[in-house]
């Protein structure tokens, strides 16, 4: 203390001299509104950094509730994204043809879930019945076939995936007319099929491409659905049974085509005419 | 003879109002602006104590901002310069000191001595000022020729009115 009074004693004029500078300079701040800014700004750099220091600290104390705020202006923002805006525009493509009669028409969509890795699987697409989607509708691919519709709603539809217990699709050989029956066996992985009732007297060789037949109501005819992997004979049998690649990658599909099969239904309704004819008989 | 405190008083007055009446209206080329108020603040007496010197600084300051309406600016510079009076004084004392009532005037220190005493005090005032006014250091050196310029002018016309108001011929 003594010691502070004799430093000050000494110093006086010196702290004098301080003491009327900074009041000079409190005055300047105060009156002139360029040095008022620059010393505000300045100021306020110091100010600034112990602020956002501070601040720096208490934002954990309000942590959860700004992650609840942010959590709500999101899902407030994302509804205003166009993606959260269901397209209900349907691309359809007629062809006007007198002379043919159209058969099959096709509606894009989009798969939204999907699933490969079941016994029984099944996809969602979306477009529904607004898009004129309706059930046993098939599902193709630019590459092969995906499946047939099971159920849809006004905006969506289900399908039941060909990696299905009980998929079964009539395909023949590209090469030849000679047809089976392609199924999804237990013991196929997602890229594989197992096509059965090949009788053995077909001449094929690995390799040999299978497209869809006329006999499915679902698929147009020569839609690719694989190539022959592997093949034995069943035993006690007398057909092949030959392992499939398939030609779609069902993990990786996005977009897809249902078709609509214009004339399914009087097909349809003949052939029931007709097993009730046989029945009858 | 007026005794010294009266002396002082109507210095005082006379040179501010000479300052802020004529001289704060002068800008040559923009640049130079000549500041006499100073003046009093260098022409008390050799011996007035520290602290009142940098009260009358103060003062002076003050009193020339209130009218030029730069409040605080002359004054920071004023004050300093009292803060460094004493410094420069020392600085250019003579071999065998000042006298107990040495009266700084043309006539006791001299052209060449009241022409250094002049030149620092009125320099270093008008470096305070002028950067304080610019309160940045970005054009240092437009801001450090003004503060040449103005310098000179001022120690210019201080001369002048110093040779007016010394009556008395001026000691070799």
């Amino acid at each position: 203390m003594r010691n502070l009074f004799l430093f000050l004693s000494r110093n006086y004029i010196f702290i004098l001299f301080i003491l009327l500078e900074a009041v000079c300079f409190f005055l300047i701040a105060q009156n002139n509104s360029y040095q008022n800014a620059a010393t505000l700004n300045s100021t306020n750099k110091v100010v600034a950094s112990v602020y956002s220091t501070i601040s720096s600290v208490t934002d954990y104390l309000d942590l959860a509730e700004n992650n609840r705020r942010l959590a709500e202006e999101n899902a407030h923002l994302r509804t205003l994204l166009p993606a959260s805006y269901f397209d209900t525009t349907v691309v359809r493509n007629h062809k006007v043809d007198t002379i043919h009669n159209l058969e099959y028409s096709y509606i894009e969509a989009k798969i939204i879930n999907n699933s490969t890795n079941r016994r029984n699987n099944y996809m969602t697409l979306n477009k529904g019945s607004d898009a004129g989607i309706a059930p046993e509708m098939g599902v193709i691919t630019g590459h092969g076939i995906i499946g047939i519709i099971k159920n849809v709603s006004a905006h969506y539809s289900t399908v039941t995936s060909f990696l299905h217990t009980q998929s079964k699709v009539s395909v023949r050989f590209k090469n030849n007319n000679y047809n089976g029956s392609m199924v999804w066996d237990s013991d196929n992985s997602p890229t594989e099929a197992t096509v059965i009732d090949i009788p053995r007297h077909v001449p094929f060789k690995v390799g040999d491409t299978l497209v869809t037949t006329t006999f499915s109501p679902y698929y147009p005819e020569g839609i690719m659905v694989g190539t022959v992997k592997s093949f034995d004979i069943d035993a006690g049998s007398n057909s092949y049974r030959i392992i499939l690649k398939l030609s779609t990658s069902f993990n990786d599909v996005s977009y897809v085509y249902v078709v609509n099969n214009l004339l399914k239904n009087e097909r349809k309704q003949l052939e029931e005419k007709h097993k009730d004819a046989t029945r009858g008989n | 003879m007026l005794p010294e405190v009266i002396k002082s008083v109507l210095r005082f007055f006379l040179l501010i109002l000479l300052q802020v009446i004529l001289l704060n209206k002068i800008r040559f080329a923009g640049y130079i602006n000549p500041f006499v108020y100073p003046l009093f603040l260098l022409l008390l007496p050799v011996r007035i104590p520290k602290t009142l010197l940098l009260i009358l600084a103060f003062i002076t300051g003050i009193s020339v901002d209130i009218f030029s309406d730069t409040l605080g600016m002359h004054a920071a510079a004023s004050v300093f310069l009292g803060f460094m009076r004493p410094y420069i004084i020392k600085l250019l004392s003579p071999r065998d000191g000042y006298d107990s009532d040495a009266v700084i005037s043309l006539k006791q220190m001299g052209i060449l001595w009241m022409v250094y005493y002049l030149f620092i005090s009125i320099f270093l005032h008008h470096l305070f000022l002028f950067y304080t006014e610019v309160f940045r250091f970005n054009d240092f050196g437009a801001t450090f020729l003004r503060v040449c310029l103005s310098t000179i002018t001022s120690v210019v016309i201080i001369f002048i009115i110093l040779l007016l108001f010394d009556k008395t011929k001026v000691q070799r």
